[in-house]
């Protein structure tokens, strides 16, 4: 900087060169300044105006996003209407799902031909399908790249999105959530002979994958932002969903693999060469998501949520053991969802 | 010309001093009459201007002239022969080329496209079937990686070093296995029951559509500019060997003129002879190359136009086929926004292709000549046109929410959209064949008008040559 303002002298456009540097140090100060007052925020810092007003927001209303729900109820509202006036073939349910979660919402290449989809989620949309249209398989899955599930919510190409979508301030700006159905964390998956050790200082210059419009890449950039992440660790690699990460994780093009632990368990249990490394390092919870303004359905949804869990026969705890038992081990624990308390009013 | 006596030819004046026919050039060193006195003079001179000189010198005599006129003769027809047979070699060789070498590298290429293609296809209907692939699409994909494979080593041997195919040709080496690797791991990961055998088959046909078919492209262009290009060699006339050939043509029949003039006798046997040799080059050259070139250009207009209409066809209905396939496979995973609508991008690319198949259909149905090429393009338009009511009828029932019921209607064994897209394969596959006979007859012809035309040329401008210099010769002797 010393250099070109000397040059600059030189020239004889001293005060001009000055000036420009003046101007540069001051765009950068009005750049860095809002991102350092946002960190603040939300510990009750102030700053300008436009600022706090966001950090504020949030603060308010979103510190236990897995909370704004609203309460549940039977009553059939405009949405649900308008689902149940749907006529002959057409009486569907649309639900974006996943069809490449392990135990989840994945095709079973050898379950003869059918290629029906199952797992977990899949039970969930089963059981909303009954409740909502009398039929457990009035349903029309449509597969749902990861970065794809809030826009298909608002442009009305899906009812509903289930598939392992954590519940979070971001996405309830654009859409609603239910009550929480499942609890997870974001963990670490590398091969077991890989010196990575966790979510650490092990992963200083490596390859982390991610599936593009995560939480677990979000979680990363904000981390490395942060300092709580090494910054040489490069995650430049993204990809339409969690399990092509395995694919570039087993052909050695990247190093690590970052996503919700319950998926991470997933990939684990396809490739016995690869493990978790160390703990959760957040807590998050899966919810279905559902147009902002679809009230009844969210609330229906709620209710439906509620028996599920009640339900010890045919409802979540069945689910779990036959779908995630073997991959998350038989204690559910860690896994259940808190108990759910509706505090959005409208 | 100059000369005072003008018709003092006939009896020789034994004054002259002559030495016997030896062409003018610069070695005999005793031309007139006065010359010696300048061979030991003082200033010492290039053999050149000696050369000059004594051509002056020789000009000036009768004799000297006739030498003179002999030799351009001689070297006029000799440079026309050697004219007529290199360009007639070099339109030959370039003729056999098209016919030989670069028309069927050009369909090798499109052969290596449609392979990696179809294997891709077959691949992917293969997943969706299920775990376990049909042996039906597992020998069709283990054909396909075959064809593709030889096709690449044929490309291979082929190309020039160093050339942009080669290092195409290398990049599709090094490609394929990787992408064999990649199905392999689908498969396996398949028959375990994982879903991460579908994430693989994912990554290797973005590897295919991404990677090796547009590489495949590349090689199937090059090789197309390179058909043109030995077309374009091929077709030219040779106007330098007419060119030639009139100017001999019309230095004989001077010479032939002034030999009248002076001798009153009509015809000179060696003149008339080298007149003959050469009207007959002349004239084998210019009919030859026509009707080479007319087949040549029939084979391009006929066959070489309908192989890659044909060509471009197949490929078209092979990618609408795999596009088929992967919409049921993403199951709207991908869309495209188009004027405000939002389309499955599968779907959406199924259909651009298949309105490119039916415009190519109607290309190859409007450029075939006989019978037997329009069949197989009307039959293949016909399993077009079920292919699309079905494909619709399987999109309804998947918009609909009856998966099953729409891969039963797209790789089915009854009445499904396979059927009609192996019609138009197999269709395509017979006219491509019909076509491909089509233009081997045509360049073949082309090649056959020609044969013989160097070697002829060659022969018979040295007899024409010789005639020329022995009538000359003839001429001459009646100095002695």
């Amino acid at each position: 900087m010393r250099a070109r303002r000397l040059r600059a002298s030189l020239r004889g456009w001293g005060g001009v060169g000055a000036m420009a540097v003046v101007c540069a140090l001051a765009v950068l100060f009005a750049l860095l300044l809002p991102a350092a007052r946002s960190h603040g925020g939300d510990t009750g810092g102030t700053g300008g105006p436009g600022v706090t007003r966001g950090s504020q927001t949030r603060a308010e209303e979103c510190t236990d996003p897995e909370e704004q729900t609203l309460a549940p109820s039977a009553a059939d509202g405009p949405t649900i209407d308008a689902i149940k006036s749907r006529t002959g073939e057409k009486r569907k349910l649309v639900v974006g799902v996943d069809q490449n979660s392990y135990r989840w919402g994945y095709r079973d290449p050898n379950s003869g031909g059918t290629a029906e989809l199952e797992g977990f989620d899949i039970d969930l949309v089963h059981r909303i399908a009954e409740d909502i249209l009398g039929d457990p398989d009035a349903v029309q899955f449509k597969a749902i790249p990861t970065n794809q599930r809030i826009p298909a919510i608002q442009d009305g190409r899906v009812d509903m999105v289930v598939r392992t979508m954590t519940i979070n301030c971001d996405r309830m700006k654009d859409v609603a959530f239910s009550a929480p159905y499942f609890r997870t964390g974001q963990q670490l998956l590398a091969p077991r002979s890989s010196p990575i050790t966790g979510y650490d200082g092990s992963l200083a210059g490596k390859k982390i994958c991610t599936a593009a419009g995560s939480t677990a890449y979000s979680t990363l950039e904000q981390d490395r932002a942060d300092g709580d992440l090494v910054a040489s660790a490069d995650l430049s690699t993204t990809v339409p969903n969690q399990l092509d990460c395995l694919v570039r994780l087993q052909l050695g093009e990247v190093d690590a693999v970052v996503t919700d632990g319950a998926l991470a368990a997933s990939q684990a249990a396809q490739d016995p060469t690869v493990q978790l490394k160390g703990d959760p390092f957040t807590t998050e919870y899966y919810g279905v998501a559902m147009k902002k303004d679809a009230d009844d359905l969210v609330r229906r949804v709620n209710r439906i949520l509620v028996e599920f869990r009640a339900d010890t026969t045919g409802g979540w705890q069945r689910s779990y053991d036959v779908w995630l038992s073997e991959t998350l081990g038989r204690d559910t624990a860690k896994y259940e969802p808190p108990d759910p308390r509706y505090l959005r009013k409208s | 010309m100059n000369q005072p006596p003008r018709t003092s030819a006939p009896p020789p004046p034994l004054g002259t001093p002559t030495l016997p026919a030896v062409p003018p050039q610069p070695g005999p060193p005793d031309p007139a009459g006065p010359a010696p006195a300048a061979a030991p003079g003082p200033p010492r001179r290039t053999a050149f201007a000696e050369g000059v000189d004594r051509l002056r010198a020789a000009a000036v005599t009768e004799p000297g002239r006739l030498r003179l006129i002999g030799a351009l003769l001689a070297l006029l027809i000799v440079a026309f022969g050697a004219v007529t047979a290199w360009q007639s070699t070099e339109r030959a060789d370039a003729a056999d080329d098209v016919l030989h070498r670069s028309q069927p590298l050009s369909s090798g290429a499109a052969d290596i496209y449609r392979s990696l293609a179809d294997a891709n296809t077959a691949a992917s209907s293969g997943f969706l079937a299920g775990g376990q692939e049909s042996e039906s699409s597992r020998d069709r994909y283990e054909k396909d990686i075959r064809t593709a494979a030889a096709g690449l080593v044929t490309a291979a041997t082929n190309s020039d070093p160093r050339s942009a195919s080669a290092a195409t040709i290398a990049e599709l080496n090094r490609l394929l296995p990787e992408y064999k690797g990649l199905i392999e791991r689908a498969r396996t990961y398949n028959r375990q029951g994982f879903p991460v055998g579908g994430a693989y088959l994912r990554y290797a046909n973005e590897k295919m559509q991404k990677e090796m078919l547009p590489a495949a492209e590349d090689l199937y262009t090059t090789e197309n500019r390179r058909l043109g290009d030995d077309y374009a060699d091929a077709t030219p006339y040779p106007w330098a060997a007419v060119a030639l050939g009139v100017l001999a043509l019309a230095a004989l029949g001077w010479a032939q003129l002034r030999t009248y003039r002076r001798t009153n006798r009509v015809l000179n046997h060696g003149l008339v002879a080298a007149t003959a040799a050469t009207v007959v080059v002349l004239l084998w050259l210019v009919v030859g190359h026509t009707v080479a070139r007319a087949h040549l250009d029939d084979s391009r207009d006929h066959g070489v136009r309908s192989l890659n209409v044909l060509h471009d066809a197949r490929i078209a209905s092979l990618k609408a086929r795999g596009n088929e396939n992967l919409t049921l496979v993403a199951r709207g995973a991908e869309t495209r926004t188009v004027n405000g609508t939002a389309l499955d991008a599968y779907d959406y690319d199924y259909q651009r292709n298949m309105k490119a198949l039916a415009a190519k259909l109607a290309d190859a149905g409007r450029l075939a000549d006989d019978d037997t090429g329009r069949k197989p393009v009307a039959a293949a338009a016909g399993d077009m046109t079920e292919w699309q009511k079905r494909h619709r009828a399987a999109r309804a029932a998947d918009e609909n929410g009856a998966y099953q019921q729409a891969l039963r209607k797209v790789i089915g064994d009854e009445g499904a959209t396979v059927e009609c897209f192996d019609g138009v394969d197999a269709r395509l596959a017979e006219a491509l064949e019909h076509e491909r006979r089509e233009f081997a007859r045509a360049a073949g012809d082309g090649l056959d008008a020609m044969t013989g035309l160097p070697v002829g040329a060659g022969v018979l401008a040295v007899l024409g040559a010789a005639g020329a210099v022995l009538g000359i010769g003839r001429r001459l002797s009646e100095y002695r």
